[in-house]
């Protein structure tokens, strides 16, 4: 009998339903209904707002890619749960789980759908970063992407703990007020005078590395009135937490009236300025300073810092 | 050995080990110079007058060779070699500051200018007072040895170059906190407080060369260049 039952094999248990049609079920209202929620009512506030073109191209994108992740995230959850549910041991049950075989079918899926979503991501990732005249990233001091017609350049003084804003085409004057005109396409050169400092204008979607001696070019086109809180986005040192500062993008008119008020307001201490130039080099003010000190005449310091603090050797 | 001597042994070095990180967190992370309080006293509605000096050298500090700031307090008159000043909200305060280092060029001429002040200007002994006597309101420290140092508060818009002394080699301060007797330059300026807050602030030139590729040693230490105003109501 025993060997009779052999042969014939296990006994034949109830048929097993299609588990990957339930799965698809359960998961396609649920990636569905998490993409619309996400597309339509939390995209539109999602960060950094809409009041640049690089934010609300940096929106967009976040969006896209929130409504790709979302239905990959829940077909792991929806078949992990499904799997905890289903294939759970129960009670008495000590035997071994099946052995797992390939399945060419399911891995050859896998791989050509994660292959299309990575490739689509990059396609879509250079488009973005192309069509947008570098997305509000720095390009270096030779940008490739730029936009058309005259924008407003304005350069990015960083400095350990302050930002301060230089504008070349108003006389060249500086501020520690960042004020631009709405609709208009800027320029931020961006450099530092001491150390590695990032400028990041949030609600701008601009965020630029301030490095010593190079010009670091972004773009952005200025699309919303209202407040932008500029913050240092590279560890700086001591106050590098208290390296922020709130800048305002107004109406043409409030721009044109402030700037040229500033520029007046300025007209002193802009004439002892250094002369407009993409980078400067504070380090060869310290070679006058080497020339002092080796003449005798210490700078501040009164000569008490010694020959091991020497300039451009601290 | 027995198993209570183990444990008395255990039991030692866990709290050797607790007491040294106990140390090093409350004398070592936590620790900050005194305040010193302008608030003990005040009469609202009536200003402050607050004096402090920029010494070269302090004797104070295991860093002697390190640039900083001392406070007159205004309650013993004695210089305490702090940063951290306490003040009243909403009120004038008139600063004096004496100055006994030598010049130094800015790194960015920008912060030559006063600003954040009573009429954005200051006033430095021993030169003209700026047009007509209303103050000085711009200083250029590329040309003349016009600046040795500046308290600036950032987040106020306060910025004051602070004149630098002219080096002659002689009657130089060598001990801090300086003697008014020696060389030095008196800056005066007033600004008011905003509301209660603790506003840093710091210096804008590379005191001592020290910091020329970035702000290092005095320049990066509460209690030397840089410390905070702790306005209170």
């Amino acid at each position: 009998m025993a060997a009779a039952q052999q042969a014939a094999g296990p006994p034949a248990g109830p048929a097993e339903p299609n588990h990957g049609l339930r799965v698809l079920l359960i998961w396609l209202p649920l990636a569905l209904a998490a993409d619309l929620v996400i597309w339509f009512v939390w995209g539109p506030h999602l960060p950094p707002g809409d009041m640049s073109s690089s934010a609300a191209n940096q929106q967009f994108d976040i969006r896209v890619m929130s409504v790709m992740a979302a239905p990959v995230m829940l077909a792991v959850l929806v078949y992990s749960g499904y799997s905890m549910v289903t294939w759970r041991t129960r009670d008495g049950d000590e035997e071994d789980g099946p052995p797992i075989e390939g399945n060419t079918k399911v891995q050859f899926s896998w791989i050509a759908v994660t292959s299309v979503i990575v490739l689509a991501l990059f396609v879509f990732g250079t488009v973005e970063l192309v069509s947008t005249n570098g997305a509000g990233a720095g390009e270096g001091p030779s940008p490739i992407w730029k936009p058309g017609g005259r924008p407003l350049v304005v350069q990015v003084i960083a400095q350990q703990w302050l930002f301060t804003y230089r504008y070349p085409q108003y006389g060249g004057f500086e501020t520690t007020d960042l004020v631009l005109p709405v609709g208009q396409d800027v320029q931020f050169n961006v450099t530092s005078l001491d150390v590695i400092h990032s400028f990041w204008a949030y609600q701008l979607g601009v965020k630029a590395d301030a490095n010593p001696q190079v010009n670091n070019v972004a773009y952005t086109t200025t699309e919303h009135t209202g407040g932008v809180t500029v913050r240092c986005a590279e560890l700086c040192g001591l106050w590098h937490g208290a390296m922020f500062d709130y800048g305002q993008v107004v109406s043409v008119a409030a721009f044109q009236s402030w700037a040229h008020a500033t520029e007046t307001r300025m007209a002193k201490i802009t004439r002892t300025l250094p002369r407009y130039a993409l980078v400067y080099y504070p380090n060869e003010i310290a070679g006058l300073a080497k020339f002092y000190y080796e003449a005798g005449l210490p700078g501040a310091g009164g000569g008490f810092y010694g020959n091991q603090y020497y300039p451009n050797e601290p | 050995m027995s198993v209570l001597a183990r444990a008395v042994t255990l039991l030692v070095a866990f709290l050797a080990v607790v007491g040294g990180i106990f140390f090093v967190v409350v004398h070592i992370l936590l620790a900050e110079p005194p305040t010193v309080d302008f608030t003990a006293g005040h009469v609202t509605g009536q200003p402050v007058n607050m004096t402090i000096m920029a010494d070269p050298v302090n004797d104070v500090s295991n860093h002697p060779d390190w640039v900083s700031y001392f406070v007159r307090s205004p309650r013993t008159g004695k210089w305490v070699h702090t940063t951290i000043w306490q003040l009243p909200a909403h009120t004038r305060i008139n600063v004096t500051a004496y100055q006994f280092d030598t010049c130094d060029p800015l790194r960015n001429q920008f912060n030559g200018r006063v600003s954040g002040t009573v009429g954005n200007v200051m006033s430095v002994s021993g030169e003209a007072d700026g047009v007509n006597g209303k103050g000085i309101s711009v200083v250029n420290s590329d040309t003349t040895c016009g600046v040795a140092h500046t308290f600036s508060v950032p987040e106020l818009g306060i910025n004051v170059p602070l004149g630098g002394e002219t080096y002659t080699g002689k009657n130089e301060c060598t001990q801090g906190p300086c003697a008014i007797s020696t060389a030095h330059t008196t800056t005066t300026f007033s600004f008011i407080t905003p509301a209660p807050g603790d506003y840093r602030w710091q210096c804008f030139i590379p005191c001592g060369l020290a910091s020329v590729d970035g702000n290092g040693h005095a320049m990066s230490t509460i209690g030397f260049m840089t410390g905070y105003l702790d306005v209170v109501s």
